[in-house]
């Protein structure tokens, strides 16, 4: 194979770059801007509750952490599992998943109550929690991917990429285990009390990973008029193919796991009949345009290499993703905790037995949609000072 | 000097070394001394693991309309009502409830149940929400960080998280914006040597004794021996979380 070089990524027009940049700067702002308004007057400002009490902020956290540890399985596959093929995009692979992490635990942490408290949250540790331990492992993440982006950037440590790679790769599982964790360990909500959760979620950043892996090499190299082969593009595509198809499957193994369990119809009929606006976005959301629509544009011989249709299926799974993860954590809330098995709750001080209601405002879409943008800065100028992106990704002549 | 002068035994060596090691010592370790002296206090002194403090509360004798518990409990600890119950704290709540199958028709209170394997304690990654050694879960208002994650794992939906600012808090039960709360089982009058909740008090004076609290490690008290008599159950009792409040007649 011929020898990648690489360089840094310069905009065909200056004025579109600063432009852009100004652009994600400014939603930053308007998200910053919103999260000092919510910590200020404090949280009832915002859709979420005592019955809702994660809400549009963590879903956009979760997808974006989810998606962050995906991104990085372009690098694991050139320098873990030896494709040739991947090798080159492994640099870009790190910064994205530096970048997603980064976007998805500022939306993370500025929703907590006490965001002040952020130190607390560094230096007191219960390692029952799962929580306390996704601190570890989502910091250890940036420490990692550091020396790992180090490792193949300059040549003279360039012998520990392969061992550095085996660490991230491995990091990077523990951490979307921990995330999934975090719905798997809650016995009392019949949505979260299953372990399929760990691995579901393990699958599910690969998908959402690469699709924004995809979506945005595709974007980067339009941007820097830079060539990039079908070759790549295809196997990229056929890879998002069986994770789509994977994550579907995991899906169906949860649902049917909760079918056949009785104490379980409730929930299951709520999500998948009865549920309203989580039964529309299981369905039309995730099913529809996360799944089906994807397969169709990946596998269908009418779209062979098409790049729009790879663009699509990328946007497509990002879509159904994030409303994947709405109704596992608003939609998994909504549904009342059973605590009076064969009961009916009559009457209640506190919304026992009633689907509790959530309707997202703008200062949470706003700190949510800055996270993405915080990645996608981060990504833009790191590209730019960094000699991430190879000058050319043309199809290898041998 | 003469050491026959007036001057006191302490020579000027002697002084200053005193007064750096006092110094020191109250800046150092404040916590340490401000203990000791806590220690010499009966009343102050440390939850004991002797005690596990629990409740029962007979369901046949919660009376219909009736919110004397709810009322004391906000009044106690100054849970405000700011006309916004969705996000407004509750620390007890009536529950009416009719039984699918049967129809009968039964009313309790609910509150945290004080379980011995808390999943709130579990799951709070900073320890600040802890038991205390005689069964009272709490939460630590200085380590809270706001997560939710407690209230995301109790299966009795206990806690309240406090959505704005609060002011005019009570001495004893202080709160805050951006932290998780719950029924502390009144434990400033537990430790205050009281032993009765407010909710327990509001109950029997409104004539009805439905609650009935005390200690279920002393075989003697009147609980205990409530207990052994008849028959209760937990809340979520598959989940095997062994809760300090039991019910009768549910």
């Amino acid at each position: 194979m011929s020898k990648m070089y690489y360089r840094e990524l310069y905009c065909g027009s200056p004025t579109r770059f600063w432009a852009g940049l100004a652009l994600l700067g400014t939603i930053i702002a308007i998200g910053l801007g919103a999260a000092y308004y919510m910590e200020h007057q404090g949280h009832w400002v915002t859709g979420m509750s005592n019955q809702i009490v994660w809400g549009l902020p963590h879903v956009f956290a979760i997808f974006l952490i989810v998606a962050a540890s995906g991104a990085l399985n372009v690098a694991s596959i050139g320098s873990v599992f030896g494709g040739p093929l991947y090798k080159p995009l492994g640099r870009y692979s790190g910064l994205l998943a530096i970048g997603l992490l980064a976007g998805g635990l500022m939306v993370l942490v500025l929703d907590l109550g006490r965001p002040d408290r952020l130190i607390v949250a560094m230096t007191e540790y219960n390692f029952k929690s799962i929580f306390a331990w996704n601190v570890i492992l989502y910091s250890g993440f940036f420490a990692i991917v550091g020396v790992y982006l180090w490792t193949m950037m300059d040549r003279s440590v360039s012998k520990f990429n392969r061992p550095v790679g085996f660490v991230a790769f491995f990091w990077r599982i523990a951490l979307t285990t921990g995330t999934g964790s975090i719905f798997g360990f809650l016995v009392a909500r019949e949505a979260y009390d299953a372990a399929i959760m760990a691995p579901m979620f393990v699958i599910m950043s690969f998908s959402y990973g690469l699709a924004f892996f995809i979506i945005t090499l595709i974007a980067a190299y339009i941007w820097g008029d830079r060539e990039i082969g079908d070759l790549r593009l295809t196997r990229l595509k056929n890879l998002l193919g069986v994770f789509v198809g994977a994550v579907l499957y995991f899906a169906l193994a949860y649902n049917l796991t909760n079918l056949y369990i009785t104490q379980h119809h409730g929930i299951e009929s709520f999500i998948l009949l009865n549920g309203g606006v989580y039964t529309q976005m299981f369905w039309i959301g995730q099913v529809l345009i996360g799944s089906i629509l994807p397969l169709f544009l990946i596998y269908s011989p009418a779209f062979d290499k098409s790049r729009w249709a790879i663009a699509a299926a990328s946007v497509a799974v990002l879509i159904g993703g994030f409303f994947q993860i709405y109704v596992i954590v608003i939609g998994g809330q909504a549904y009342p905790m059973n605590l009076f098995p064969g009961k009916e709750v009559v009457e209640s001080g506190f919304f026992d037995g009633v689907v509790a209601s959530y309707t997202p405002t703008f200062p949470e879409a706003a700190l949510g949609v800055a996270g993405i943008a915080v990645a996608l800065a981060m990504v833009a100028v790191g590209a730019r000072v960094f000699k991430v992106f190879p000058e050319t990704l043309e199809d290898p002549n041998d | 000097m003469s050491k026959k002068s007036d001057q006191p035994s302490m020579d000027r060596r002697q002084f200053i070394g005193g007064t750096v090691a006092a110094a020191g010592a109250v800046t150092i370790a404040p916590g340490v001394i401000l203990h000791a002296v806590a220690g010499s206090n009966e009343q102050t002194e440390g939850a004991s693991s002797e005690h596990r403090w629990g409740m029962v509360i007979d369901a046949n004798k919660c009376a219909d309309g009736c919110s004397a518990c709810v009322d004391a409990c906000n009044n106690e600890h100054e849970l405000t009502d700011l006309g916004r119950p969705e996000t407004d704290a509750a620390w007890i709540r009536t529950v009416k409830l009719k039984d699918k199958q049967t129809g009968n028709i039964s009313r309790l209170p609910v509150m945290c149940q004080h379980c011995e394997h808390p999943p709130c304690v579990d799951v709070c990654p900073t320890n600040a929400s802890f038991k205390r050694v005689d069964g009272v879960v709490l939460v630590d208002r200085h380590r809270c960080i706001g997560c939710r994650y407690c209230m995301m794992a109790c299966p009795y939906k206990a806690r309240s998280f406090i959505h704005e600012a609060l002011t005019d808090q009570s001495v004893y039960a202080p709160r805050g914006k951006g932290c998780v709360e719950s029924c502390t089982l009144c434990v400033h009058r537990i430790d205050e040597g009281v032993m009765q909740t407010a909710c327990q008090e509001a109950c029997d004076k409104a004539g009805h004794g439905a609650i009935l609290f005390g200690d279920l490690k002393d075989p003697n008290s009147e609980i205990s021996q409530v207990l052994k008599k008849y028959n209760s159950v937990q809340i979520r009792g598959d989940l095997e979380l062994n809760t300090g409040v039991r019910y009768r007649n549910l």
